[in-house]
Protein backbone atom coordinates (compact mmCIF):
# COMPACT_ATOMS: atom_id res chain seq x y z
CA UNK A 1 0.00 0.00 0.00
CA UNK A 2 2.78 2.60 0.61
CA UNK A 3 3.75 4.51 -2.06
CA UNK A 4 7.63 5.49 -2.77
CA UNK A 5 8.25 8.14 -5.25
CA UNK A 6 11.45 10.23 -3.98
CA UNK A 7 10.73 10.89 -0.37
CA UNK A 8 7.24 10.75 -0.76
CA UNK A 9 5.81 8.17 1.58
CA UNK A 10 2.33 7.83 1.38
CA UNK A 11 0.26 5.16 4.09
CA UNK A 12 -3.06 6.05 3.33
CA UNK A 13 -4.56 2.98 5.23
CA UNK A 14 -2.17 4.08 8.54
CA UNK A 15 -5.04 5.91 9.74
CA UNK A 16 -7.37 2.89 10.35
CA UNK A 17 -4.82 1.04 12.53
CA UNK A 18 -5.94 -0.33 16.24
CA UNK A 19 -3.06 0.06 18.78
CA UNK A 20 -4.15 0.19 22.77
CA UNK A 21 -5.31 3.46 24.04
CA UNK A 22 -2.55 3.22 26.80
CA UNK A 23 0.84 1.68 26.50
CA UNK A 24 2.39 -0.85 24.13
CA UNK A 25 0.93 -3.72 25.28
CA UNK A 26 -0.99 -6.62 23.30
CA UNK A 27 -4.27 -6.05 22.53
CA UNK A 28 -7.14 -8.19 23.86
CA UNK A 29 -10.15 -8.36 23.71
CA UNK A 30 -10.97 -5.43 26.23
CA UNK A 31 -8.16 -3.41 25.90
CA UNK A 32 -9.39 0.05 25.16
CA UNK A 33 -7.83 1.32 21.96
CA UNK A 34 -8.26 4.63 19.69
CA UNK A 35 -11.23 2.88 18.26
CA UNK A 36 -12.83 2.47 21.38
CA UNK A 37 -11.97 6.23 22.26
CA UNK A 38 -14.30 7.26 18.89
CA UNK A 39 -16.76 4.83 20.13
CA UNK A 40 -16.70 5.88 23.75
CA UNK A 41 -17.31 9.91 21.79
CA UNK A 42 -19.80 8.95 19.76
CA UNK A 43 -22.02 7.46 22.66
CA UNK A 44 -21.23 10.41 24.37
CA UNK A 45 -22.06 12.69 21.06
CA UNK A 46 -25.67 10.82 20.96
CA UNK A 47 -26.13 11.05 24.50
CA UNK A 48 -25.70 14.56 25.32
CA UNK A 49 -27.68 15.53 21.99
CA UNK A 50 -30.79 13.15 22.69
CA UNK A 51 -30.52 13.77 26.68
CA UNK A 52 -30.22 17.74 25.60
CA UNK A 53 -32.82 17.86 23.00
CA UNK A 54 -35.62 16.09 24.91
CA UNK A 55 -35.12 17.51 28.34
CA UNK A 56 -36.85 20.83 27.65
CA UNK A 57 -39.97 19.39 26.19
CA UNK A 58 -40.99 22.64 24.94
CA UNK A 59 -43.93 22.59 22.95
CA UNK A 60 -42.11 25.01 20.57
CA UNK A 61 -38.99 23.33 20.16
CA UNK A 62 -35.10 25.01 20.26
CA UNK A 63 -32.05 24.37 18.49
CA UNK A 64 -31.20 21.17 19.86
CA UNK A 65 -34.88 19.81 20.74
CA UNK A 66 -35.48 20.58 17.06
CA UNK A 67 -32.57 18.16 16.00
CA UNK A 68 -33.74 15.22 18.36
CA UNK A 69 -37.08 16.04 17.44
CA UNK A 70 -36.35 15.98 13.63
CA UNK A 71 -34.27 12.75 13.64
CA UNK A 72 -36.86 11.27 16.33
CA UNK A 73 -39.37 11.65 12.90
CA UNK A 74 -37.82 11.31 10.54
CA UNK A 75 -36.59 7.41 11.13
CA UNK A 76 -40.49 7.09 12.19
CA UNK A 77 -41.22 8.10 9.83
CA UNK A 78 -38.77 5.91 7.12
CA UNK A 79 -40.07 2.56 9.43
CA UNK A 80 -43.56 3.58 9.28
CA UNK A 81 -43.10 4.26 5.18
CA UNK A 82 -40.85 1.25 4.06
CA UNK A 83 -41.92 -1.41 7.16
CA UNK A 84 -45.39 -0.53 7.44
CA UNK A 85 -47.23 -0.71 10.83
CA UNK A 86 -45.72 -4.11 11.89
CA UNK A 87 -42.47 -3.15 11.95
CA UNK A 88 -43.32 -0.11 14.36
CA UNK A 89 -41.80 -2.30 17.23
CA UNK A 90 -38.37 -2.22 15.85
CA UNK A 91 -38.20 1.33 15.36
CA UNK A 92 -35.87 1.60 19.18
CA UNK A 93 -33.54 -0.59 16.56
CA UNK A 94 -33.09 1.52 13.67
CA UNK A 95 -33.11 4.34 15.78
CA UNK A 96 -29.95 3.19 17.78
CA UNK A 97 -28.83 2.16 14.26
CA UNK A 98 -29.05 5.21 12.31
CA UNK A 99 -27.52 7.54 15.38
CA UNK A 100 -24.86 5.32 15.51
CA UNK A 101 -23.95 5.45 11.67
CA UNK A 102 -24.48 8.99 11.50
CA UNK A 103 -22.34 10.37 14.31
CA UNK A 104 -19.68 7.62 13.60
CA UNK A 105 -19.27 9.11 10.21
CA UNK A 106 -19.67 12.69 10.66
CA UNK A 107 -16.99 12.50 13.93
CA UNK A 108 -14.84 10.56 11.74
CA UNK A 109 -14.29 13.45 9.32
CA UNK A 110 -12.86 15.58 12.20
CA UNK A 111 -9.33 16.07 11.38
CA UNK A 112 -7.24 13.58 13.54
CA UNK A 113 -10.30 11.48 14.39
CA UNK A 114 -11.19 7.74 13.64
CA UNK A 115 -14.11 6.70 12.36
CA UNK A 116 -15.40 3.49 13.82
CA UNK A 117 -17.91 2.67 10.53
CA UNK A 118 -14.36 2.10 8.44
CA UNK A 119 -14.06 -1.05 9.98
CA UNK A 120 -15.45 -3.72 8.66
CA UNK A 121 -15.56 -5.46 12.03
CA UNK A 122 -18.04 -2.96 13.04
CA UNK A 123 -20.04 -3.21 9.84
CA UNK A 124 -20.25 -6.83 9.56
CA UNK A 125 -21.61 -6.59 13.33
CA UNK A 126 -24.37 -4.14 12.68
CA UNK A 127 -25.17 -5.93 9.26
CA UNK A 128 -25.01 -9.64 10.82
CA UNK A 129 -27.16 -8.39 13.65
CA UNK A 130 -29.88 -7.18 11.17
CA UNK A 131 -29.38 -10.26 9.25
CA UNK A 132 -29.89 -12.35 12.28
CA UNK A 133 -33.28 -10.51 13.33
CA UNK A 134 -34.78 -10.74 10.10
CA UNK A 135 -34.27 -14.13 9.62
CA UNK A 136 -35.36 -14.92 13.57
CA UNK A 137 -38.22 -12.62 13.20
CA UNK A 138 -39.08 -13.92 10.05
CA UNK A 139 -39.39 -17.94 11.08
CA UNK A 140 -40.69 -16.61 14.56
CA UNK A 141 -43.99 -14.41 12.89
CA UNK A 142 -44.27 -16.85 9.68
CA UNK A 143 -43.06 -20.00 10.75
CA UNK A 144 -42.34 -22.03 7.61
CA UNK A 145 -44.09 -19.71 5.46
CA UNK A 146 -41.03 -17.11 5.76
CA UNK A 147 -39.51 -19.56 3.20
CA UNK A 148 -42.33 -18.67 0.70
CA UNK A 149 -39.90 -15.25 0.15
CA UNK A 150 -37.88 -17.68 -1.90
CA UNK A 151 -40.46 -19.46 -3.77
CA UNK A 152 -41.40 -16.78 -6.52
CA UNK A 153 -45.13 -17.59 -7.03
CA UNK A 154 -45.52 -14.91 -9.99
CA UNK A 155 -43.13 -16.77 -11.98
CA UNK A 156 -43.52 -19.71 -14.41
CA UNK A 157 -43.24 -22.70 -12.24
CA UNK A 158 -40.06 -23.95 -14.50
CA UNK A 159 -38.42 -20.98 -13.57
CA UNK A 160 -39.03 -21.13 -9.69
CA UNK A 161 -36.31 -23.38 -8.88
CA UNK A 162 -33.48 -21.75 -10.37
CA UNK A 163 -35.17 -18.53 -8.71
CA UNK A 164 -35.60 -19.78 -5.43
CA UNK A 165 -31.69 -20.72 -5.76
CA UNK A 166 -30.66 -17.07 -6.64
CA UNK A 167 -32.71 -15.29 -4.00
CA UNK A 168 -31.55 -17.92 -1.49
CA UNK A 169 -27.82 -16.39 -2.67
CA UNK A 170 -28.75 -12.91 -2.56
CA UNK A 171 -30.12 -13.31 0.95
CA UNK A 172 -27.09 -14.59 2.49
CA UNK A 173 -25.28 -12.31 0.58
CA UNK A 174 -27.11 -9.30 2.21
CA UNK A 175 -24.98 -9.08 5.08
CA UNK A 176 -22.02 -9.36 3.31
CA UNK A 177 -23.22 -6.02 1.15
CA UNK A 178 -25.12 -4.20 3.76
CA UNK A 179 -21.80 -4.02 5.35
CA UNK A 180 -18.72 -3.61 3.07
CA UNK A 181 -20.96 -0.77 0.95
CA UNK A 182 -20.59 1.27 4.53
CA UNK A 183 -17.51 0.30 5.78
CA UNK A 184 -15.90 0.57 2.37
CA UNK A 185 -17.08 3.72 1.59
CA UNK A 186 -16.25 5.18 4.52
CA UNK A 187 -12.79 3.67 4.37
CA UNK A 188 -12.53 4.60 0.51
CA UNK A 189 -13.60 8.32 1.53
CA UNK A 190 -10.91 8.76 4.11
CA UNK A 191 -7.87 7.01 2.04
CA UNK A 192 -8.40 9.51 -0.82
CA UNK A 193 -7.93 12.50 1.56
CA UNK A 194 -4.88 10.78 2.67
CA UNK A 195 -3.77 10.31 -0.34
CA UNK A 196 -4.07 13.76 -1.83
CA UNK A 197 -2.68 15.14 1.88
CA UNK A 198 0.47 13.14 1.20
CA UNK A 199 0.95 14.84 -2.23
CA UNK A 200 0.00 17.99 -0.98
CA UNK A 201 2.82 17.58 1.46
CA UNK A 202 5.73 17.62 -0.44
CA UNK A 203 4.37 19.80 -3.32
CA UNK A 204 5.28 23.37 -2.67
CA UNK A 205 3.12 26.16 -3.75
CA UNK A 206 1.80 23.72 -6.13
CA UNK A 207 0.13 22.13 -3.35
CA UNK A 208 -2.91 24.43 -3.79
CA UNK A 209 -4.39 22.02 -5.92
CA UNK A 210 -4.41 18.94 -3.94
CA UNK A 211 -5.69 21.16 -0.99
CA UNK A 212 -8.40 22.55 -3.02
CA UNK A 213 -9.00 18.77 -4.31
CA UNK A 214 -9.11 17.47 -0.55
CA UNK A 215 -12.05 20.47 -0.13
CA UNK A 216 -13.80 18.92 -2.57
CA UNK A 217 -13.79 15.70 -1.37
CA UNK A 218 -14.49 16.66 1.90
CA UNK A 219 -17.39 18.14 1.42
CA UNK A 220 -18.53 15.04 -0.97
CA UNK A 221 -17.47 12.66 2.20
CA UNK A 222 -19.78 15.29 4.63
CA UNK A 223 -22.57 13.64 2.31
CA UNK A 224 -21.46 10.52 1.75
CA UNK A 225 -21.13 9.92 5.69
CA UNK A 226 -24.78 11.28 5.71
CA UNK A 227 -26.41 9.17 2.86
CA UNK A 228 -24.32 5.73 3.47
CA UNK A 229 -26.32 6.10 7.16
CA UNK A 230 -29.63 6.61 5.23
CA UNK A 231 -29.23 3.79 2.81
CA UNK A 232 -27.90 1.36 6.14
CA UNK A 233 -31.14 2.16 7.80
CA UNK A 234 -33.13 2.30 4.85
CA UNK A 235 -31.47 -0.99 3.75
CA UNK A 236 -32.56 -2.66 7.04
CA UNK A 237 -36.32 -0.96 6.56
CA UNK A 238 -36.27 -3.20 3.74
CA UNK A 239 -34.92 -6.08 4.97
CA UNK A 240 -36.92 -6.31 7.76
CA UNK A 241 -40.53 -6.11 5.44
CA UNK A 242 -39.69 -9.20 4.19
CA UNK A 243 -39.72 -10.71 8.10
CA UNK A 244 -42.81 -8.97 9.12
CA UNK A 245 -44.62 -7.17 6.32
CA UNK A 246 -46.65 -9.16 3.52
CA UNK A 247 -45.11 -11.00 0.54
CA UNK A 248 -43.81 -8.33 -2.05
CA UNK A 249 -42.74 -10.66 -4.35
CA UNK B 1 -7.94 -15.67 26.53
CA UNK B 2 -4.63 -16.82 25.95
CA UNK B 3 -5.21 -17.83 22.17
CA UNK B 4 -6.66 -14.38 21.75
CA UNK B 5 -3.18 -12.82 23.01
CA UNK B 6 -1.37 -14.84 20.84
CA UNK B 7 -3.17 -14.26 17.86
CA UNK B 8 -3.26 -10.37 19.12
CA UNK B 9 0.76 -10.27 19.49
CA UNK B 10 1.24 -12.55 16.29
CA UNK B 11 -0.53 -10.09 14.15
CA UNK B 12 0.97 -6.66 15.49
CA UNK B 13 3.57 -6.94 13.66
CA UNK B 14 1.63 -8.01 10.69
CA UNK B 15 -0.75 -5.33 10.42
CA UNK B 16 2.07 -2.84 9.75
CA UNK B 17 1.27 -4.56 6.39
CA UNK B 18 -1.70 -4.87 4.27
CA UNK B 19 -5.54 -3.37 5.47
CA UNK B 20 -5.89 -3.04 9.18
CA UNK B 21 -9.37 -3.73 8.72
CA UNK B 22 -8.57 -7.49 7.65
CA UNK B 23 -6.51 -7.85 11.05
CA UNK B 24 -8.65 -10.08 12.47
CA UNK B 25 -6.64 -10.32 15.59
CA UNK B 26 -8.09 -6.87 16.39
CA UNK B 27 -11.88 -8.02 15.54
CA UNK B 28 -12.84 -9.42 18.83
CA UNK B 29 -11.95 -6.23 20.71
CA UNK B 30 -14.00 -4.02 18.42
CA UNK B 31 -17.06 -6.29 18.42
CA UNK B 32 -17.36 -6.01 22.27
CA UNK B 33 -16.39 -2.22 22.50
CA UNK B 34 -19.09 -1.99 19.84
CA UNK B 35 -21.51 -4.00 21.27
CA UNK B 36 -21.09 -1.75 24.34
CA UNK B 37 -21.25 1.51 22.93
CA UNK B 38 -24.58 -0.16 20.91
CA UNK B 39 -25.95 -0.94 24.41
CA UNK B 40 -25.39 2.50 26.12
CA UNK B 41 -26.72 4.34 23.08
CA UNK B 42 -29.91 1.70 22.90
CA UNK B 43 -30.53 2.35 26.56
CA UNK B 44 -30.22 6.44 26.61
CA UNK B 45 -32.66 5.94 23.79
CA UNK B 46 -35.26 3.88 24.78
CA UNK B 47 -35.29 4.78 28.55
CA UNK B 48 -34.83 8.13 28.23
CA UNK B 49 -34.75 10.27 24.91
CA UNK B 50 -37.54 7.99 22.93
CA UNK B 51 -40.45 8.73 25.43
CA UNK B 52 -39.41 12.16 26.28
CA UNK B 53 -39.41 12.89 22.44
CA UNK B 54 -42.63 10.70 21.71
CA UNK B 55 -44.34 12.44 25.21
CA UNK B 56 -43.75 16.33 23.66
CA UNK B 57 -44.80 15.29 19.98
CA UNK B 58 -48.03 13.76 21.06
CA UNK B 59 -48.48 17.15 23.37
CA UNK B 60 -48.01 19.19 20.41
CA UNK B 61 -50.41 17.23 18.26
CA UNK B 62 -53.09 17.18 20.86
CA UNK B 63 -52.33 21.11 21.48
CA UNK B 64 -52.41 21.76 17.72
CA UNK B 65 -55.86 19.71 17.54
CA UNK B 66 -57.19 21.73 20.57
CA UNK B 67 -55.81 24.54 18.85
CA UNK B 68 -57.85 23.71 15.35
CA UNK B 69 -61.18 22.65 16.87
CA UNK B 70 -61.22 26.13 18.83
CA UNK B 71 -60.34 27.93 16.21
CA UNK B 72 -63.05 26.20 14.00
CA UNK B 73 -65.28 26.68 17.21
CA UNK B 74 -64.48 30.67 17.05
CA UNK B 75 -65.16 30.77 13.64
CA UNK B 76 -68.55 29.06 13.86
CA UNK B 77 -69.37 31.45 16.54
CA UNK B 78 -68.25 34.64 14.65
CA UNK B 79 -70.63 32.98 10.88
CA UNK B 80 -73.31 32.76 13.61
CA UNK B 81 -72.89 36.49 14.83
CA UNK B 82 -72.83 37.33 11.50
CA UNK B 83 -75.62 35.64 10.47
CA UNK B 84 -77.63 37.30 13.62
CA UNK B 85 -76.57 40.58 12.15
CA UNK B 86 -77.95 40.14 8.93
CA UNK B 87 -80.73 38.64 10.08
CA UNK B 88 -81.38 41.96 12.61
CA UNK B 89 -80.58 44.19 9.45
CA UNK B 90 -82.99 42.53 7.85
CA UNK B 91 -85.91 43.33 10.15
CA UNK B 92 -84.80 46.67 10.56
CA UNK B 93 -85.01 47.10 6.47
CA UNK B 94 -88.56 45.54 6.87
CA UNK B 95 -89.90 47.60 9.52
CA UNK B 96 -88.36 51.06 8.14
CA UNK B 97 -90.57 49.68 4.86
CA UNK B 98 -93.56 49.32 7.08
CA UNK B 99 -93.11 52.75 8.60
CA UNK B 100 -92.72 53.98 5.28
CA UNK B 101 -95.41 52.68 3.65
CA UNK B 102 -97.32 53.53 7.03
CA UNK B 103 -96.09 57.36 6.74
CA UNK B 104 -97.05 57.16 3.39
CA UNK B 105 -100.72 56.48 4.01
CA UNK B 106 -101.22 58.88 6.49
CA UNK B 107 -100.03 61.57 4.27
CA UNK B 108 -101.94 60.80 2.11
CA UNK B 109 -105.28 60.66 4.40
CA UNK B 110 -104.35 63.90 6.03
CA UNK B 111 -103.52 65.37 1.64
CA UNK B 112 -107.05 63.56 0.67
CA UNK B 113 -109.03 65.45 3.65
CA UNK B 114 -107.49 68.66 3.47
CA UNK B 115 -108.30 68.65 -0.45
CA UNK B 116 -111.36 67.69 0.31
CA UNK B 117 -112.21 70.42 2.46
CA UNK B 118 -110.06 72.74 0.02
CA UNK B 119 -113.07 71.17 -1.96
CA UNK B 120 -115.68 71.87 -0.51
CA UNK B 121 -114.86 75.72 0.37
CA UNK B 122 -114.10 76.52 -3.27
CA UNK B 123 -117.25 74.58 -3.92
CA UNK B 124 -119.18 76.64 -1.37
CA UNK B 125 -117.92 79.93 -2.90
CA UNK B 126 -118.41 78.85 -6.38
CA UNK B 127 -122.22 78.41 -5.48
CA UNK B 128 -121.72 82.16 -3.88
CA UNK B 129 -120.63 83.55 -6.61
CA UNK B 130 -123.05 82.17 -9.11
CA UNK B 131 -125.31 83.51 -6.82
CA UNK B 132 -124.08 86.94 -6.46
CA UNK B 133 -123.32 86.81 -10.39
CA UNK B 134 -127.32 85.49 -11.10
CA UNK B 135 -128.34 88.75 -8.70
CA UNK B 136 -126.45 91.09 -10.56
CA UNK B 137 -127.22 89.57 -13.96
CA UNK B 138 -131.03 89.34 -13.01
CA UNK B 139 -130.91 93.22 -11.88
CA UNK B 140 -129.27 94.05 -14.98
CA UNK B 141 -131.69 92.27 -17.33
CA UNK B 142 -134.78 93.73 -15.17
CA UNK B 143 -132.99 97.37 -15.48
CA UNK B 144 -132.42 96.80 -19.43
CA UNK B 145 -136.02 96.12 -19.85
CA UNK B 146 -137.02 98.91 -17.64
CA UNK B 147 -135.16 101.38 -19.80
CA UNK B 148 -135.66 99.69 -23.17
CA UNK B 149 -139.90 100.51 -22.11
CA UNK B 150 -138.93 104.02 -21.15
CA UNK B 151 -137.12 104.43 -24.19
CA UNK B 152 -139.62 102.33 -25.80
CA UNK B 153 -142.58 104.42 -24.52
CA UNK B 154 -140.76 108.03 -25.17
CA UNK B 155 -140.16 106.82 -28.75
CA UNK B 156 -143.52 106.09 -29.59
CA UNK B 157 -144.59 109.26 -28.04
CA UNK B 158 -142.03 111.07 -29.64
CA UNK B 159 -143.23 109.50 -32.96
CA UNK B 160 -146.76 110.84 -32.17
CA UNK B 161 -148.47 107.50 -31.11
CA UNK B 162 -149.69 106.51 -28.39
CA UNK B 163 -147.95 104.83 -25.44
CA UNK B 164 -149.77 101.52 -24.89
CA UNK B 165 -147.76 100.24 -21.67
CA UNK B 166 -148.63 97.07 -22.12
CA UNK B 167 -147.88 96.53 -25.59
CA UNK B 168 -144.54 98.36 -25.33
CA UNK B 169 -144.08 95.95 -22.22
CA UNK B 170 -144.85 92.85 -24.16
CA UNK B 171 -142.38 94.15 -27.28
CA UNK B 172 -139.43 94.78 -25.17
CA UNK B 173 -139.95 91.17 -23.27
CA UNK B 174 -140.22 89.41 -26.93
CA UNK B 175 -137.25 91.31 -28.00
CA UNK B 176 -134.97 90.69 -24.54
CA UNK B 177 -135.81 87.03 -25.41
CA UNK B 178 -134.94 87.05 -28.80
Amino acid sequence: MAEEAGGLVIDPMHQFQIHPLFGEGPLTWYTPTNQTLWLGITVVVISLLMLIGSAPRKVIPGRTQSIAELLYTFIHDMVEEVTGHEGAKFFPYLMVLFTFIVTSNLLGLLPGSFAPTSHIAVTAVLAMMVFLTVTLVGFYKKGIGFLGMFWVSSAPLVLRPILALIELISYFVRPLSHSIRLGGNIMAGHAVIKVFAGFAGVMGIASVVPIAAIAAIYGLELLVAIVQAYVFTILTCVYLRDAVGEAHH
Amino acid sequence: MLTTETVAGAAGEASQKGMPQLNFATWPNQVFWLLVALVIIYIVMTKIAMPRIAAVLAERKGKIGGDLAAAEELKSKAKAAEKAYNLALEQARAEAAKIIVATKAEIQKDLNAAMADADAQILAKAAESEKRIAEIRAGAVQAVAEVARDTAGALVTALGGTADDAAIAAAVAVRLKG
